[in-house]
């Protein structure tokens, strides 16, 4: 279980622990956003949720870690629920706006609340999302998110985001998949917060304010929206890069700016969208082993779109 | 088999439809047709369920549709051709296809609609696994026909086939809908092409701002004095 921690030095392995979480909030943000096209801006008030109650569960119950990591899943799936039902009947900016609204509704009382320490935050939270217990969590998440992709689910999900009205003619709940996918992406987003709280020890409610959203709203975006390898992308390139940039440290977020609006301008796309990984590794398998006659028809058909 | 009884829409302040009733039998085709704006696209929408009338009642075999979610819609029986095709531009035909099919539970027989889709149709099985948004508009129609169909509707509503299209496209889409009546399916066809609409319709309505205007057997329809001077520039 403890294979890899400690491989690496301290620094490194913080930060691989930080992608880590990253992508996992970045894989769930993209259910929403990515695959379903709902446009949420209070992805970190799910964090904030998962991480306090994970906290709780640890600190108050002193249950083991597991208990903890599913309790930030669940309650922040709860409220997924909750604010998902009502909300995903708007669309578009009403939508935005509302997600919004929740995410510093979420932010304002965690201040006022005593039981989780106020503005002073959560301190002493034991030290267990080691590199090991992540990159199984990140790797049991993409699993999931494979799994989702390729049901009868995923077909209806993508169907919703290619043409919602048409979905919905042809028998596709396009509300109850809505729902379901918000459920789901909160509830991973619990699941990264839940690590986030073990990683950083102390928790305090303006670490998950509006900026947090849109660091994770960015590397679904640059990853390329709905893409599973581009977002895992996205997150581990927007998390490393202000690491990168730390020498500059006055100008790192101006850089970090500068750098989205030229990825932008060249990739709009993100840098993922619309590539189809699975198909370009058997391309360059096949390139290699020098047998690509089945690909010519292949590329025929993309090239059109 | 469809009755549609006095309903009104409306979109926010905009009253789309004011007051619509019509009848629809079983093995008939009935063309609903009328200018740009006249309210044809939301009484279609008001029965698949897509919108929710504010007043009026739909109903299918004696069983009220009016508040019905739009998937149970499809599950009884009743599929739509929207308004621009709609087809899911970056999915193959064969998985638009399969859409189509998504809330049926029967495997085998799906794979025999599929087959009977592809024989009607016999350029949509070439292009299978071209993505539908390469398809030309001509295409596209048939796909998005072919999707509808396989949902194994009884009654199917169909929304401007023709628009768009090439005049011998026109012909063709037509050649099809009769076909396609002709074995089992009662259509509801909404056209704004009156004159093709009304040779192949039993029967027709001609809706003005948001009201039937004239009604009666399509032949008549074609004679009276009214709707060719209106409809068919005559
Ligand atoms: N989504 C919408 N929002 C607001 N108004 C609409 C909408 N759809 C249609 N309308 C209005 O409702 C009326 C009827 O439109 P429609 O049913 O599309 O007519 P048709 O299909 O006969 O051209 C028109 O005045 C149109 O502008
Ligand atoms: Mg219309």
């Amino acid at each position: 279980m403890t294979l890899l921690n400690g491989l690496l030095p301290p620094y490194i392995e913080s930060i691989a622990i930080t992608v880590g979480i990253y992508i996992i909030m970045a894989l769930g943000l993209n259910l929403i956003t990515g695959v379903t096209g709902q446009l949420s801006l209070g992805h970190a008030a799910y964090m904030s949720i998962g991480a306090y109650a994970s906290a709780v569960v640890s600190l108050q119950l002193g249950m083991p870690f597991i208990f903890a990591l599913l309790a930030g899943g669940i309650a922040a799936g709860f409220f997924g629920l909750i604010i998902g039902y009502p909300t995903l009947r708007l669309t578009g900016d009403y939508l935005a706006i509302a997600t919004l609204g929740f995410g510093e509704i979420v932010k304002s009382l965690l201040f006022n609340m005593p039981i989780v320490g106020g503005a002073m935050g959560l301190a002493g939270i034991p030290f267990k999302s080691t590199l090991t217990v992540t990159l199984i969590v990140v790797i049991i998440v993409i699993w999931m998110m494979v799994r989702v992709e390729r049901s009868r689910f995923g077909r209806a999900l993508l169907a919703i985001r290619e043409d919602d009205i048409a979905a919905e003619c042809y028998g596709i709940n396009t509300s109850l998949y809505k729902v379901k996918m918000f459920v789901l992406g909160t509830f991973i987003a619990g699941i990264g917060g839940a690590l986030w709280a073990h990683k950083i020890m102390v928790l305090q409610p303006r670490d998950f304010g509006f900026m947090k959203s849109i660091e994770i709203l960015n590397m679904v975006v640059l990853g390329g929206l709905g893409s599973i390898p581009g977002t895992v992308l996205g997150a581990i390139v927007l998390t490393s890069i202000p690491e990168v940039l730390r020498f500059s440290s006055d100008y790192r977020m101006l850089l970090y700016g500068a750098l989205l609006v030229i990825m932008m301008r060249f990739r709009p796309n993100g840098l993922l969208g619309g590539v189809d990984v699975t198909k370009l590794v058997k391309k360059s398998i096949k390139s290699i082993t020098g047998s690509n006659f089945a690909d010519k028809e292949k590329k025929k058909v993309k090239g059109g779109n | 088999m469809l009755s549609i009884q006095d309903i009104h829409v409306k979109y926010g302040a905009i009253r789309a439809v004011m007051g619509i009733s019509f009848e629809v039998k079983a093995g008939e085709i009935v063309a609903l047709i009328g200018a740009n704006g006249a309210g044809k696209t939301t009484s279609l929408r008001s029965i698949s369920g897509l919108v929710k009338p504010e007043q009026g009642k739909i109903f299918y075999n004696d069983i009220e549709l009016t508040s019905m979610p739009a998937h149970k819609i499809v599950e009884m029986g009743i599929s739509q051709v929207p308004e621009g095709r709609r087809v899911f531009p970056l999915m193959s035909v064969l998985e638009n296809l399969e859409m189509g099919a998504f809330t049926r539970k029967d495997k085998n027989k799906i794979k025999d609609d599929m087959k009977k889709i592809f024989q009607r149709f016999p350029r949509l099985e070439e292009r299978k696994n071209q993505l539908a948004g390469t398809l030309s508009g001509g295409e596209q129609q048939m796909l998005a026909i072919g999707r509808a169909l396989m949902s194994n509707p009884k009654l199917l509503l169909m929304d401007e086939p023709s628009m768009g299209l090439a005049p011998m496209l026109v012909q063709e889409i037509f050649k099809i809908i009769r076909e396609i009546n002709s074995e089992g399916t009662t259509i509801l066809l909404v056209e704004q092409n009156a004159r093709m609409a009304l040779s192949i319709a039993n029967r027709a309505y001609v809706l003005e701002t948001g009201q039937v205007a004239i009604s009666g057997e399509a032949k008549e329809m074609a004679e009276n004095k009214e709707v060719q001077k209106a409809y068919l520039g005559l």
